[in-house]
């Protein structure tokens, strides 16, 4: 039970771009067509699914162990990187197109806040093994969920009359408000 | 071309009309998160602007000993460093605003305004050069993000930071302080600023027109007295 809630709180109450701003840099340039905005989801998913894992268990049997917390955010970035390395020659073997499709965004993950954000939540809340993998799931999910939303309604509007000076990034990001002040409407369903 | 650009250019050109945030849209999730107060909006800037200043320093004096392949690992390392720094500083001397700001001080290290600008000018420019241009988009961001808190926290609690500036009788906008309102709110700034540069633009179009009518009527007046 506590597992589905921490599942359900990272994914839909306290998503991680709508509530979080993590990972806005690809919510706002990838969202452009509902594939590429969702295989770029499922590729963050999986970065951030390996990530939970890995930093947990470095950050447990490494650095608490020989006193070097202070070197958190060097190791989990570089790990973070090296991850975001492998899944691009992952992809780039299996699947052709998608690898073509998700272009110069693969490395792009690297800088998506969202996955350094996930590791370092997961040490501050001092979530277990098991519960920081849950988490690192529901917030992949959560990103999956409000990029795609966030495609889907900007190929709508790309057949919209916006005015000039919104074209672009603000209306992005005034979808973006509009969306979280949906999302808002979750916040009642878990006290968390 | 690279010395035809003045040093004083190097450093304006961040505070507007490249502005990261609202022109070139980087940094966001800092801008966005942040910025219920415009203390913290101060702050997050202000810590920015230091492990931008610092790592450009570093990357463009050793740029000729970083192989190409691993250059961006290497910046980030050098990033993460100094975020390393900023953070154990702000714990031990501001740790109240340490604490608001949370885990967005770390999340410097991914900030994508602080590596784009190692990778586009750092890497290629000199020392002095790379701290004037880091110092100047330092400064668009502190601009940025004191406006974007300044209006969300006027809005949304009738103070600035920390004094009442709204009449007692207005209603705060709850909103604005939540994240729906960081979106909106910045989402309106940009409009508002894309709004100016393309009247500026059309200014200028209008005044080249005219200027290029002039002439051809001159020519056509030389023409005649001929």
């Amino acid at each position: 039970m506590e597992l589905l809630l921490i599942f359900f709180s990272a994914a839909i109450v306290n998503n991680f771009v709508l509530s979080y701003f993590l990972g806005i840099c690809p919510f706002i340039g990838v969202s452009n067509k509902i594939s590429s905005a969702f295989s770029m989801g499922l590729a963050t998913t999986f970065v951030m699914v390996i990530t939970s894992i890995v930093t947990w268990l470095i950050y447990h049997l490494i650095l608490i162990p020989y006193h070097l917390e202070f070197l958190q955010y060097v190791s989990f970035i570089l790990v973070i990187a090296s991850l975001v390395q492998f899944v691009e020659m992952f992809i780039k073997k299996i699947s052709q197109p998608l690898y073509r499709a998700l272009g110069i965004f693969l490395p792009l993950i690297t800088t998506n806040c969202a996955i350094l954000g996930l590791a370092l939540f997961i040490v501050l809340r001092e979530y277990s093994f098991v519960e920081g993998i849950f988490y690192g799931v529901g917030a992949g999910v959560g990103f999956t969920l409000a990029i795609t939303i966030m495609a889907g309604i900007r190929e709508e509007l790309d057949l919209a009359d916006v005015p000039e000076a919104f074209k672009g990034a603000p209306i992005t990001l005034l979808v973006a408000g509009i969306l979280a002040l949906a999302f808002m409407g979750f916040s009642g369903l878990i006290t968390f | 071309m690279k010395k035809s650009v003045s040093l004083v250019k190097e450093y304006t050109k961040g505070v507007w009309e490249n502005n990261p945030v609202l022109i070139q849209v980087l940094g966001m999730c800092p801008a966005l998160a942040v910025t219920v107060s415009a203390i913290n909006g101060i702050a997050m800037a202000l810590a920015t602007t230091f492990v931008l200043l610092f790592s450009s320093i570093i990357i463009s004096s050793i740029r000729k000993l970083i192989p190409a392949q691993v250059r961006i690992a290497s910046y980030i390392l050098i990033i993460a460093t100094f975020v390393t720094i900023v953070d154990l500083v702000m714990k031990a001397q501001f740790p109240e605003l340490s604490k608001s700001l949370g885990p967005y001080i770390p999340l410097i290290v991914v900030n994508c305004l602080i590596l784009g600008r190692q990778e586009a000018f750092s890497s290629k420019n000199g020392i002095f050069r790379s701290a004037l241009d880091s110092l100047g988009m330092g400064t668009g961001f502190l601009i940025a993000l004191f406006m974007l808190g300044g209006i969300r926290e006027i809005i949304g609690t009738k103070t600035l930071l920390g004094y009442q500036v709204m009449p007692e009788a207005f209603e705060p906008w709850l909103i604005m302080i939540l994240p729906a309102g960081a979106f909106l709110t910045l989402g309106l700034m940009m409009a508002y600023f894309n709004s100016l540069s393309i009247k500026k633009k059309e200014k200028e179009q209008t005044s080249l027109v005219a200027k290029y009518q002039n002439l051809k009527n001159n020519i056509s007046i030389n023409e005649e007295d001929k």
